[in-house]
């Protein structure tokens, strides 16, 4: 009988149950912070309802704090917008108020929820929610809303550089507006198939299987540009 | 001696009436052959029956003892013709259109060739002008040349005299008869022209509203005894007057305006001069006339003879 | 035969107003040119503009010489055919009103074959056209402006194909273009059998061509169903079926693959369909007529 009383009291003190999301938050900042750069080389899938592109090959370029750059040198590759602009750094560092919001299991992780509120109100970003491994310390998925960009979410999964908090595959989810063009400005081959539904306003999806990384090699500035 | 050509019954109705009605006729080799008739009389749609320019729609063509139907590109790789005005490639130069035209013909001439055609209708110097800055006999030389490239038996000519002046009528005369003389072609020729098909034609088809009028050889079709003569006189009516009353009122065929028409044998003629001055017609000029619509009078007027005056 | 077509190619490149089509598309390929180089940015701002808010677009790339020659491409498709009528539609016609036609009918050669001949002609001539513009809407525009993947709007869809990819549709597309001219060429020669001048072939070309054009590309239900399917006009456009791609299932686009192969193929057996029926017609009106010219 004395034993369930000390129930409670044992789950108070587990480790990692009730922390404070600040200090998870930067636990997982740390973690990120051991890599300064790295040149990725990746396969590009892109899913997006108006768009029929093939696979690309490209690189991928960051530097502490946020720069990032995707490139395709053999051609053209389309990226979300968000994709560079809202890095997980800039989430990471800047001044927000943190909230937790709970937990969740993604694809068999538990993971916490920590919102993130800009504590500046001019800031492009106007909520971020992070779901968050805590035993393995890693971003699973980030949602995030901003002003100019409508809302974005990216998932990762991690496979041989879980080492680096690197993931092996990226999915940016976002809306993309309607797309059409007038008849009279494409003059289409009508095939005479079965029309298909005109793309109406729905969601993107961006894939990024990354099959490489260079890590921590130094990267110039103007690589960025 | 085996025809050259032979039509039987060639008939062409078209816009409402008969352009050529039930025409036969025979051609022989090394014939000079006229067609005579008036302007619209069928000559030309004749002459396209016979190079397939047209079909009939009646009739049977032999030509070189083929049936024109059934063995078309025979025939026509041994015929040359110069349809009406002779249209050329204007922007070709005189010799790239004798070429372009013998080797459609079938043949392949070599320079030799060509300058021998050109300079056989006198265009030798021309030979590389464009045809557009021809004049109107050179184009009709040309045209002829462009008939004979292939050297073909039989030379067919619509109207060859057209829109030349005498030198150059002359020129085409002599021409129809070296071509026929020396280079033992057959001609057939068409015209309107009765005075001057009598120089050369050695057969004539004359043709009327598309019928055969008559034909034959030439010294047989037109009776030297006979003659149309056209009276001018100084007072046109008076003369109406004087002749309506006299015994030659019958003999008058046409009144063409001031001028009086009136076919009679030659013999008559004397006399008649004499009844006119007597009855005090003042004549100012009687003349011969010997064209194609004349002899169309004569023919339907062959029977008519005038009593003797002679007391 | 050979000695036929050689005689006709000589009198049809003799003439100064053979060249007028050759002059017209080389002036019009170099406007649009030019103004793609100067502006091109405006154009494709607003093939982009459902695009540019979600994506970062490299307009840079994206004007490249294959997207110019695409252009240049769409925008010829009225005055090609036209500029083919001028040719085919005076072929026959022409020779009347110069009164060649008649010289030609009496030679040792049966009308058959010297239609024919005439035909094999236009089409040389339009396999010409199309060289040239070749030469100058892709060989040019490369060029100018580089090559690089080539983006395509389609009316509900962007397609994308790699450089690489890009050459064989161009020349699978512009086969297929002499398949869609050489239809409006018969159409013209066809006319100008029945006319002794060749203004009148000419138009009358010009003028189906511009009408069937547009109920082609109109949206009627009463012709969608009916007629639109059976006139050449809807089937010429199917060369640029050759630019778009099957798609993986996933939205991406299959690299070297024909959206829909079958339906262009379909679409040449019409043309070719229509080719053989104007060129018959033509020769069989051509056989009975009798030439007062």
């Amino acid at each position: 009988m004395k034993y369930l009383l000390l129930l409670p009291l044992f789950f108070a003190i587990l480790p990692g149950y009730a922390q404070d999301p600040a200090a998870l938050l930067q636990k997982v900042r740390t973690r990120l912070d051991q890599v300064n750069d790295y040149q990725a080389s990746g396969l590009m899938k892109t899913n997006v309802p108006f768009l029929k592109v093939p696979e690309a090959t490209v690189t991928i370029y960051f530097k502490r704090p946020n720069k990032i750059k995707i490139r395709n040198d053999k051609g053209i590759s389309l990226v979300p917008k968000g994709a560079v602009t809202i890095s997980l750094n800039t989430l990471l560092k800047g001044s927000y108020t943190t909230l937790d919001a709970g937990s969740d299991t993604l694809d068999g992780h538990k993971v916490r929820l920590v919102k993130l509120l800009p504590q500046d109100e001019t800031a492009d970003l106007v909520l971020a929610t992070l779901y968050i491994d805590e035993s393995r310390l890693l971003i699973l998925r980030a949602r995030t809303t901003t002003r100019e960009n409508g809302t974005y979410e990216v998932e990762m999964t991690y496979g041989k550089y879980i080492s680096y908090a690197l993931p092996d595959k990226v999915v940016f989810s976002f809306n993309t507006k309607d797309y059409k063009l007038p008849k009279g400005i494409t003059f289409d081959y009508d095939d005479g198939s079965a029309k298909k539904p005109t793309a109406t306003g729905g969601k993107g999806k961006v894939e990024i299987s990354y099959t490489s990384y260079i890590i921590n090699r130094g990267l110039a500035d103007s690589v960025f540009q | 001696m085996s025809p050259i050509i032979e039509v039987s019954g060639l008939t062409k109705f078209f816009r409402e009436q008969h352009a050529v009605n039930d025409l036969s006729f025979t051609v022989y080799p090394a014939d000079i052959y006229g067609f005579l008739g008036q302007n619209g009389a069928g000559k030309s749609t004749t002459l396209r029956m016979l190079l397939t320019l047209v079909a009939p729609t009646a009739g049977k063509i032999r030509i070189f003892g083929m049936d024109l139907r059934t063995h078309r590109s025979e025939i026509l790789r041994r015929v040359g013709a110069v349809i009406e005005r002779p249209d050329l490639y204007k922007y070709l130069t005189a010799w790239e259109n004798l070429s372009l035209f013998a080797r459609m013909s079938g043949i392949r001439p070599d320079r030799g060739q060509i300058m021998d055609q050109l300079e056989l209708v006198g265009l030798a110097e021309r030979a590389h002008s464009k045809v557009k800055t021809f004049s109107q006999g050179m184009k009709q030389r040309l045209g002829i040349a462009t008939a004979l490239v292939h050297d073909p038996d039989l030379v067919i000519l619509d109207e060859p005299t057209n829109g030349l002046d005498p030198q150059g009528i002359a020129d085409i005369r002599n021409l129809i008869l070296h071509l026929s003389s020396h280079r033992k072609k057959t001609v057939v020729v068409s015209s309107h022209l009765l005075s001057e098909m009598e120089l050369i034609a050695s057969r004539m088809l004359i043709i009327d509203k598309g019928k055969k009028v008559v034909e034959g050889r030439a010294d047989e079709l037109f009776d030297p005894a006979r003659t149309i003569v056209e009276l001018d006189t100084a007072d046109a009516s008076f003369t109406a007057e004087k002749l309506s009353h006299s015994q030659w009122q019958p003999f008058l065929r046409e009144r063409r305006g001031d001028k009086f028409v009136l076919g009679m044998d030659k013999g008559q003629v004397p006399v008649f001069i004499q009844d006119m001055v007597q009855l005090g017609v003042r004549i100012q000029a009687i003349q011969p006339r010997h064209s194609l619509e004349d002899y169309f009078l004569t023919l339907t007027t062959a029977n008519q003879h005038v009593d003797s005056f002679t007391d | 035969m050979w000695t036929l077509l050689r005689i006709e190619l000589f009198k049809i490149f003799r003439r100064p107003r053979t060249y007028i089509p050759f002059a017209a598309i080389a002036a019009m390929i170099l406007i649009i040119q030019l103004g793609l180089k100067f502006d091109g940015r405006s154009y494709l701002e607003l093939m982009m503009s459902s695009l540019s808010d979600s994506f970062i677009i490299p307009y840079g790339m994206i004007m490249n010489g294959y997207l110019v020659a695409f252009v240049i491409l769409n925008t010829l498709l009225i005055q090609v055919p036209l500029l083919v009528a001028l040719v085919a539609g005076d072929i026959i016609a022409g020779e009347a009103n110069m009164g060649t036609l008649r010289l030609l009918v009496i030679r040792p050669v049966s009308r058959t074959r010297l239609l024919l001949v005439k035909f094999y002609a236009s089409v040389i001539y339009t396999v010409l056209l199309l060289v040239w513009m070749a030469l100058l809407a892709l060989f040019l525009s490369m060029l100018l402006f580089g090559t690089n993947d080539m983006m395509i709007a389609r009316n509900t869809v962007m397609e994308q194909i790699k450089s690489s990819d890009v050459l064989w549709r161009y020349i699978a597309a512009f086969g297929y273009a002499t398949v869609a001219l050489s239809t409006v060429a018969a159409l013209a020669f066809l006319l100008s059998v029945f006319a002794e001048n060749s203004i009148g072939p000419i138009v009358s070309t010009i003028s189906i061509v511009i009408v069937l054009t547009i109920l082609s590309e109109m949206r009627i239900p009463l012709y969608d169903n009916t007629v639109k399917p059976w006139l050449f006009t809807s089937h010429m456009l199917a060369w640029k079926g050759f630019f778009y791609s099957r798609s993986d299932g996933q939205g991406s686009a299959i690299t070297g693959s024909v959206e829909n192969l079958p339906a262009i193929l379909r679409s040449l057996g019409i043309l070719l369909g229509y080719i053989v029926v104007f060129v018959t017609t033509a020769i069989v009106a051509f056989k009975k007529k009798d030439i007062l010219s």
